[in-house]
């Protein structure tokens, strides 16, 4: 989980990592844009093999919901 | 019809990327129009459908891997010369620059560029094309008129196209072959099923088109049709954009 949150929080540019926990509400975050959101679904299925569409990410809010998603999704 | 500047009547037109999508509707098209036509794509079973689409006689398939180099020579051996070629087969994918590696690199400009070009190449050496044949490639608006986050890749291996292009046009004018490059914008293909992206976004894009919709196949297969045949004997080394308006904005 530790180095799913550094893969994800790796895709920001100026939000402190120290703002990235489990329950953190990415969407929230100032710096969130499509971009990053593309960003995130592309940094998953190269790392995890998980293919995440943005309808699924559309019912995701957390880093703990996406790790789950792609837990479960796992091959 | 008498003295149709359009027509394609007993030309012998080579469609690769035809069992779907743009590359399927420039086949049916290119058949209404009076051409033989030799269909290009992997699927066999596919291509078997899109030959039973076609109008008028005389139409094969190939069923190949235009990335493999021993295929592509092997298909380029059994062809007949060719009055014209639509080289179409192509992938799309939606990825962000910083994430993407030399693997992602390699893989969609085999297809989208490698394999247009060695194509052409093949198809001069082995002496393929007749005089007057014309080649049209199909470029995109993505990466020549303009950008899109996730579409550097693709928008890179599309512009090589419109890059070979003009150099292309110029070794092939002594012997009066053409060569352009028809440059789309989003067209309903079901080619982006394979990506991220929701309908409600592409929905959303739609609407920034002026014309407010993305573009149908058969639309980008008239423009083809327009450049295989001979209303456009005066014209290569050119792109044509159909974009609904989006580029102008």
């Amino acid at each position: 989980m530790n180095e799913f949150i550094k893969n994800f929080a790796i895709q920001f540019d100026d939000t402190e990592l120290s703002e990235f926990k489990a329950e953190t509400n990415f969407r929230e975050l100032d710096e969130w844009s499509s971009l990053i959101s593309l960003a995130i679904l592309n940094m998953v299925e190269k790392k995890y093999g998980v293919k995440v569409s943005f309808s699924d990410l559309r019912e995701i809010s957390t880093i703990q919901q996406l790790f789950s998603f792609v837990e479960k999704n796992k091959k | 019809m008498i003295n149709n500047p359009f027509t394609l009547e007993g030309k012998m037109i080579l469609v690769t990327g035809a069992s779907s999508g743009i590359g399927r509707s420039i086949a049916i098209e290119c058949s209404r129009m009076g051409a033989h036509l030799i269909l290009v794509a992997r699927n066999s079973q596919r291509l078997e459908e899109v030959l039973h689409l076609l109008h008028g006689v005389g139409h094969t398939y190939l069923s190949i891997n235009l990335t493999s180099e021993d295929e592509l020579e092997n298909m380029v051996d059994a062809l007949p010369k060719l009055d014209g070629v639509a080289s179409n087969a192509g992938i799309v994918k939606s990825q962000v620059s910083q994430l993407s590696d030399r693997s992602d690199l390699e893989q969609i400009f085999e297809i989208n560029t490698f394999s247009h070009i060695r194509l052409i190449q093949l198809l001069q050496q082995k002496k393929r094309l007749n005089k007057g044949a014309s080649i049209v490639f199909l470029s995109s608006m993505s990466g020549v008129y303009c950008g899109a986050i996730g579409g550097s890749l693709y928008g890179s291996t599309k512009a090589a196209l419109n890059g070979f292009t003009k150099a292309l046009a110029l070794e092939l004018a002594p012997r009066n072959i053409r060569v352009n490059t028809v440059n789309p914008g989003m067209i309903n293909t079901g080619i982006f099923d394979q990506t991220v992206l929701t309908k409600e976004q592409f929905e959303e894009d739609a609407k920034r088109y002026p014309l407010k919709r993305y573009g149908k196949p058969e639309e980008i297969a008239y423009a083809v049709v327009y450049l295989l045949s001979d209303a456009t004997a005066w014209m290569t080394g050119s792109s044509l954009l159909l974009d609904g308006g989006y580029s102008v904005q």
